[in-house]
């Protein structure tokens, strides 16, 4: 029989909905000399009573979480150290009574998960911005908000289809409702549909989620009421093609190289169909305007459309084009929260250089 | 009403999931996996309001001989197809041997595949136009993306074999990829998370309403 764990603590496991008890041990005297496998831990409500089996580690672990517990009951626990040879075998009971003992303890579900806290503060400050510059907005203060250059040219692709007697489409990306890119892309809509109708052009919405379509028809309806051309409006304008995402792009292309689009706006969530459509797009001599908060999509956005709204850009579109000044402001509370990231990053890089380490691990995220 | 109701349910439903995230207790911790359930039920309820628009939309362009409407007839006789063929299988209709099974494995897997193929050319047709070295910044592309490309291919390390390690053309590709092209992803990243913080913000205020149609 290997010696015991030279000591074992248990606490109920700390942030978590409960449920859970985190068992920590220092390892057996044997473990050095390679005489201890694995170490098996036994658990009872009672300290006298019988241990059952409820998990296992390796050697070389000091850990073990027990997720099978119930909230308010005491546990006592025991760790058996076993060699190589006893793998498999049931274990000796007098080695479960000669192991250490260690209990009581209780699990119970945390009210705040502490690890978190400095995400909390993060957005805390972050709202605090935006809500002070939606205020300074509101008080009629001036905010300076650089140019975008691919909403600079919503009017002039707009103006273009009108010249030219042809449709725009408009591609809100190919993920749902619960996206908030597809929200920030059916936003956009909103303010193009409006000067689609102005502009007396047809406007094309081709979707590939049921739920963005009921979504996308009433903002583009409302927007032709908005710009007095309710009558302009016709349901057919905002239609679904697929849920699957190579079928949507088939069919996008498919309309778009028949009917020849003079302006095609993409606007939410895309994937790998994000190049098959702006590329077939390209083809046909279309300007386009894309944005997305995909990385991973945005060089083949860049690549084939004429402007493309990199990231940040597609969530700013809304207060951009709408210059509302509620709007605007939040723009400027983002604005702040991002130079205060960017003095952060300074800092730490500086901090870092010089081997104070603690002020990166502020930034750690649990997820 | 019709827009302070939904206006109500935005914000607080917005408010439930922020405060999820920091409160491990019950009900919270159980409350993304509630909200996510609903959703997927809605939205499996909803796939008939755009099956039923897009059956719609078809037909109509049939009826009234619009251009292309044979294209209208394809997507009709396809959806009637597998939605029918779909109904017969009964629950087992998606193991193997079932019919529904031969068209998804032999009709929609190589058409899907074959879409995703055509995204070969497009990349290459795209590279073209973005590595033309047109001025300074598209010079620096096409310098990164060569060094890249040869650096990630046998023949990149054949031909700088005899340099001394760490100078080497895989080397010079991973420190492209690891430094600036790490660190031009994640200020992207800051900017993406700020943004969906603000919007986000701005949707639970009530002060952007544009997606319950209209300012």
């Amino acid at each position: 029989m290997p010696s015991v764990v030279a000591s074992i603590t248990v606490e109920d496991t700390p942030n978590d909905g409960g449920g859970a008890v985190t068992v920590r041990w220092e390892v057996s005297a044997d473990e050095l000399s390679g005489g201890v496998n694995r170490y098996v831990l036994y658990r009872s409500t009672s300290q006298d009573g019988a241990f059952e089996e409820v998990g296992d580690a390796t050697s070389n672990a000091t850990t073990f979480i027990d997720g099978s517990t119930e909230d308010g009951v005491s546990y006592y626990y025991k760790i058996v150290p076993l060699p190589k040879s006893m793998i498999g075998q049931p274990t000796p009971p007098a080695w479960v009574d000669a192991a250490r003992t260690a209990g009581p303890v209780s699990s119970s579900a945390q009210w705040f998960d502490w690890r978190r806290i400095n995400v909390l503060v993060g957005v805390l400050i972050l709202c605090v911005f935006i809500i002070y510059y939606i205020n300074q907005a509101k008080a009629g203060k001036k905010l300076f908000i650089r140019k975008i250059a691919g909403l600079e040219a919503v009017d002039e692709a707009v103006g273009r289809a009108t010249e030219m007697g042809k449709k725009i489409y408009y591609i809100p990306g190919t993920q749902d409702m619960d996206n908030v890119q597809t929200i920030a892309g059916v936003t956009i809509l909103g303010r193009v549909a409006e000067l689609a109708a102005q502009y007396e052009t047809y406007l094309q919405v081709p979707v590939s989620r049921s739920l963005v379509l009921v979504t996308a028809r009433e903002i583009v309806k409302e927007a032709y009421s908005k710009a007095g051309r309710p009558d302009a409006f016709q349901e057919d304008q905002v239609h679904y093609l697929t849920d699957d995402q190579f079928g949507y792009a088939a069919g996008i292309d498919g309309m778009v190289v028949r009917e020849k689009p003079a302006t095609i706006f993409f606007m939410g969530a895309f994937y790998a169909e994000s190049l098959i459509l702006a590329e077939t797009g390209n083809s046909i001599g279309a300007i386009q305007i894309a944005g997305t908060g995909m990385p991973s999509q945005l060089p083949f956005f860049v690549a084939a459309c004429d402007y493309t709204l990199i990231g940040e850009e597609l969530f700013a579109a809304s207060a951009y084009l709408s210059r509302e000044p509620k709007l605007l402001g939040s723009l400027k509370g983002q604005d702040m929260g991002k130079a205060l990231i960017l003095i952060a990053i300074i800092v730490g890089l500086l901090l870092e250089t010089f081997g104070i380490w603690n002020f990166s691990r502020l930034f750690s995220v649990i997820q | 009403m019709r827009r302070e109701i939904p206006l109500i349910i935005t914000g607080l439903v917005g408010i439930v999931f922020v405060v999820q995230y920091f409160i491990p207790h019950w009900p919270f911790n159980r409350m993304n996996a509630w909200f996510s359930d609903w959703f997927s039920i809605v939205q499996a309820c909803a796939i008939w309001l755009g099956a039923l628009n897009l059956l719609k939309i078809s037909l109509e362009k049939i009826a009234r001989r619009k251009s292309d409407w044979g294209y209208a007839v394809v997507i009709i006789a396809s959806f009637l197809l597998i939605t029918i063929i779909g109904f017969v299988e009964g629950e087992s209709f998606r193991d193997p041997g079932t019919r529904f099974t031969w068209l998804y494995d032999f009709v929609y897997t190589p058409l899907s595949s074959t879409m995703f193929a055509i995204l070969a050319f497009f990349v290459a047709s795209a590279s073209y136009r973005a590595f033309r070295a047109r001025n300074f910044e598209a010079t620096l592309l096409l310098l990164a993306a060569f060094f890249v490309m040869m650096g990630r291919v046998p023949v990149g390390d054949a031909l700088t074999a005899f340099m001394p390690e760490g100078w080497r053309l895989t080397d010079l590709a991973t420190w492209i990829m690891n430094f600036p092209q790490t660190a031009g992803q994640r200020a992207i990243m800051i900017g993406i998370a700020l943004g969906i913080v603000s919007t986000s913000l701005r949707i639970i205020l009530g002060i952007e309403r544009s997606h319950l149609g209209g300012d």
